[in-house]
């Protein structure tokens, strides 16, 4: 992840999203949208556009893929990298 | 308020960090298609089981649909199960380990179609379980055919013109006919179609899972979703369709919730030890007795067939002279009369009493017959063989037997009964009698069985059982001897 | 010897709990309906499960789960049952469960009648579930065996992690005879490296699913191996009068009962009659009887309460050697001793 990025964030996986939209459709705020690119299934995948993400939950809540979406909520310390 | 100590959402840890079960090289993501309702509920069940720490002591029952795959996802003891019969494998599962937190996952052609009978006689025992119910209105699995929750006129593959009620019936209501239940504790519909709805699936969840780890009993979650790839169109329409078709035929309800008033369903602990198991199955009380045979008895060997009405005492006359002959260390064997001789009012039962091995049970040639109605006597009379003796019940059989090459003892039994006061105690005037006439018991040593032969009856109804045996006996010796 | 009167369906649930079985999942239905009288009564003092499922095809699933869960699990039934329960048993073989299913057989086919029969022999020996698979199939004829062949079968099961079923007839079944009590099984097999106990170390998996043909196949392959050393080590038959045998019968459960009285008529008359009783029908005693061809007998007749079953069996094990010919009863008759006998005289002379 992009240490220097602003918590709290939604990072998804762009392989691992299989371009359903649910999350886009979910975000309050407007900030995910689906990506022009294809991932390498040939999906439209979802993306954060980078800020003013409110870490609501939405997007994981929705997410029907268990790894695709993670929220970095606004309380989150980075553990360190061993 | 769990919610609350979370910094960030990610796979929860009640998925399997690597699919390992699921073959090919896609290890690290689902087989569900795109914006399926599967995967949500999935995420809610395994975030759940983390959030309580409960994933080692979970047990997962995936069932036959989309879901079968269940077990490729959930760090958790895994069971795949057959069409429909999750909720009966999840029972045995439960009784097996009342301490672990049984989840039986299941689509709605799975629950509703052909394990119906299944899902609501577990639901009707209040087994200690979660029953998750994911309710597309289709079988997505096998293509996208009409399920019991298709929706009426709802097209589906095997309902090409739209579901027609007239013909295929309605969507089935399963909270509701759940609900009609005594044993649940815990009937909820919610909803997949937006982010409310998610959250308040995500409740409904917790709640199941945490009146299972309690062991309050039977929860059902049944959990409205979508199905893009079997409803032909994309995910957010999909959840639109939710909620303008599916919801107004399946409301949004907590039908039940009574977990809190309801206690903890406890089970016992099994008996294993193995002197614990004797001392319960009574080793101690068994026969080991081997009386002594008199070497001068008129009969070394009995096949005896005994017959009458029912209600005479037939099956426990035999029963009597088999524990007896047991006792007296002789091979025994006793035979209901069973199939369709039981039918036209008449009873009979095969006893055989021998020193060595028992080939047939049933006497087809017996040397004995004991009979107690006039039909009986009609009936058995033939079959003995010649010499054989033929015990006949006088106070009820006014005919003579027609043979003339058999040893015959007319013997008023009933009345021998009725005059001790007892009718019943004709079973026992026939063991007397039987004693006298094969001499292969003595009825002082019947009487010392008599204990054993009736474990729990009062004092009163062993003397009079003794009674009954030396009056059969005494009645023999004087008359035919 | 210590010893009860009991009935053959009640010796068997004695048998269960003896040899340290923890639950019976069951459906009445007659002749075996004692069965889980017995076990209602018996397995709640030991604080083990009885429960009275929803259907045969229930009960059969609740065994999957419990034998899933590492207990030794049985349930009993009689032939429309085991047509029920048939889809579950592929499953446990599949799924490598051990399990215990005790056949009291009735007549058939359809709901038939009541009385015994013994033509469930096909569909409990040649599949009746689907796909290849095989059951260890145990033929008990006394209400002693209904007991030990029982313990065994839990035995067997767990050895091979394979379903057992005790298959006999009515008679065995309503049948009372004396039964001497054995020992409770000090030890239960240890089943900690497949069985779910919901615990961290046992996150295992019950499945029979492998959707990689190859994998199946592999599995399938496996399996045959598995049903091989069966088929070498666990054969068991009781030879009665066979030394000087000129005539030899074959037949289990009730009908080598009444062989046994057979001989005995047939050896006043001078007839040598002998007998071979299979007592296990899978593992199918092949060898015992291929070996009757060399013994130059005058005949060999195979009794049965079936429709010839048995004696296709028989045949193929004398591998066209010799013809074994058949006497049979059905609809819930038992062959007489004098009949077998009468009929002996005829086929061959004697």
């Amino acid at each position: 992840m992009n240490e220097n990025r602003k918590y709290p964030f939604s990072e998804i996986d762009p392989d691992i999203c299989k371009g359903c939209g649910l999350c886009v459709a979910a975000c309050p705020r407007g900030v995910l949208v689906v990506s022009e690119k294809l991932n390498s299934k040939g999906f439209h995948y979802s993306e954060y556009v980078g800020e003013g993400c409110i870490g609501c939950g939405n997007c994981f809540y929705t997410c029907p893929e268990p790894s695709a979406v993670t929220v970095y909520l606004r309380n989150y310390v980075p553990e360190e990298v061993s | 308020m769990i919610m609350a100590q979370k910094t960030v959402l990610r796979k929860p840890l009640g998925f399997i960090d690597v699919y390992k079960h699921k073959p090919g090289a896609e290890k690290d993501r689902t087989h569900y298609c795109p914006g399926c309702g599967h995967g949500i509920l999935h995420k809610l069940i395994a975030e759940a089981l983390e959030d309580f720490d409960i994933v080692d002591r979970t047990i997962v029952i995936s069932p036959v649909g989309c879901s079968v795959f269940a077990y490729y996802y959930f760090h958790t003891g895994n069971l795949q199960v057959p069409h429909g019969r999750a909720p009966a494998v999840a029972t045995s599962v439960s009784r097996a380990n009342p301490d672990s937190i049984v989840i039986s996952y299941q689509g709605d052609g799975d629950l509703a179609a052909i394990g119906g009978n299944n899902i609501l006689q577990a639901a009707n025992r209040g087994e200690n379980m979660v029953v998750f119910f994911v309710n597309n209105a289709i079988y997505g699995m096998t293509g996208g055919q009409m399920a019991p929750t298709t929706l009426e006129g709802q097209k589906t593959t095997t309902t090409p013109y739209g579901r027609n009620v007239k013909t295929d019936g309605y969507p089935i209501q399963v909270c509701e006919i759940i609900n009609q239940l005594t044993a649940p504790v815990y009937v909820v519909r919610t909803s997949l179609h937006d982010m409310p709805n998610i959250r308040k699936t995500r409740a409904a969840v917790r709640k199941a899972i945490q009146n299972t780890r309690d062991k309050k009993g039977f929860s059902f979650v049944e959990v409205l979703s979508m199905c893009p790839s079997g409803w032909k169109m994309d995910s957010v329409p999909a959840q639109k369709w939710i909620e303008e078709n599916m919801i107004p035929r399946f409301p949004l309800d907590t039908f039940r919730d009574i977990s809190e008033d309801t206690s903890a369903i406890e089970r016992p602990v099994p008996v294993m030890d193995p002197e614990e198991v004797k001392r319960i199955l009574e080793y101690t009380a068994l026969s080991d007795s081997n009386l002594e045979k008199n070497p001068d008895a008129a009969f070394d060997r009995v096949a005896v067939r005994i017959a009458g009405f029912g209600g005479q005492g037939i099956m426990s006359t035999g029963i009597a002279l088999a524990n007896v002959g047991m006792e007296y260390g002789y091979n025994v064997s006793w035979l209901p009369s069973y199939g369709p001789e039981m039918r036209g009012g008449t009873a009979n039962c095969s006893v055989k009493i021998q020193a060595d091995t028992i080939g047939a049970s049933e006497c087809t040639e017996p040397n004995m017959v004991i009979a107690m109605n006039q039909p009986s006597l009609e009936k058995f009379e033939k079959i003995l063989v010649p010499g054989g003796a033929l015990i006949y019940n006088t106070t009820l059989i006014d005919i003579e037997p027609s043979r003339t090459d058999l040893k015959v003892y007319p013997i008023p039994i009933t009345g021998i009964a009725d005059e001790l006061g007892d009718t019943r105690v004709q079973s026992m005037v026939n063991v007397g009698a039987f004693a006298a006439v094969t001499g292969m018991f003595d009825p002082g040593e019947i009487e010392n069985l008599m204990p054993s032969l009736f474990k729990g009856k009062s004092g009163e109804v062993m003397k009079l059982n003794e009674k009954a045996v030396r009056k059969g006996y005494e009645y023999v010796k004087e008359n035919f001897s | 010897m210590p010893r009860k009167l009991m009935k053959g369906n009640h010796a068997a649930v004695y048998g269960a709990i003896l040899a340290g079985c923890k639950a019976y999942y069951g459906y009445p239905i007659t002749p075996a309906s004692e069965i889980a009288e017995a076990a209602s009564l018996l397995f709640p003092k030991f604080g083990r499960t009885f429960l009275q499922a929803e259907s045969e095809v229930a009960a059969i699933n609740m065994v999957y789960g419990a034998a899933g869960c590492g207990q030794r699990v049985l349930t009993g039934s009689s032939g429309p049952g085991i047509s029920l329960k048939m889809e579950g048993i592929s499953y446990c073989a599949g799924s490598a469960l051990p399990c215990v299913i005790v056949d009291i057989m009735r007549g058939g086919p359809g709901l038939g009648n009541i009385g015994p029969e013994q033509g469930d022999y096909n569909q409990v020996l040649k599949g009746g579930g689907h796909g290849n698979y095989k059951v260890i199939v145990l033929a008990p004829n006394s209400a002693q065996e209904m007991c030990d062949l029982t313990m065994l079968a839990f035995e067997l099961a767990d050895k091979y992690r394979n379903p057992v079923f005790v298959l006999t007839d009515g008679v065995i079944g309503q049948m009372m005879e004396a039964v001497e009590l054995p020992q409770p099984v000090t030890e239960l097999p240890d089943k900690s490296e497949w069985a779910v106990y919901g615990t961290a170390d046992s996150r295992h998996l019950i499945n029979s699913i492998y959707l990689d043909h190859d994998d199946l196949e592999k599995w399938n392959r496996e399996l045959m191996k598995k049903y091989a050393v069966i088929q070498k080590n666990e054969v068991r038959v009781e030879e009665y009068r066979m030394d000087d045998a000129e005539i030899v019968t074959i037949g289990y459960g009730s009908s080598s009962r009444v062989l046994r009285s057979a001989i005995a008529i047939a050896r006043e008359r001078g007839i040598k009659l002998g007998m071979l009783r299979p007592i296990t029908l899978f593992p199918f005693p092949v060898d015992e009887i291929a070996s009757l061809a060399d013994r130059g007998l005058k005949g060999i007749l195979t009794v049965e309460m079936s429709d010839g079953q048995l004696v296709d069996d028989v045949n193929l094990a004398l591998g066209g050697k010799m013809i074994s010919d058949l006497h049979n009863r059905m609809g819930g008759n038992v062959p007489s001793a004098l009949e077998i006998v009468e009929n002996v005289s005829e086929l061959y002379g004697v």
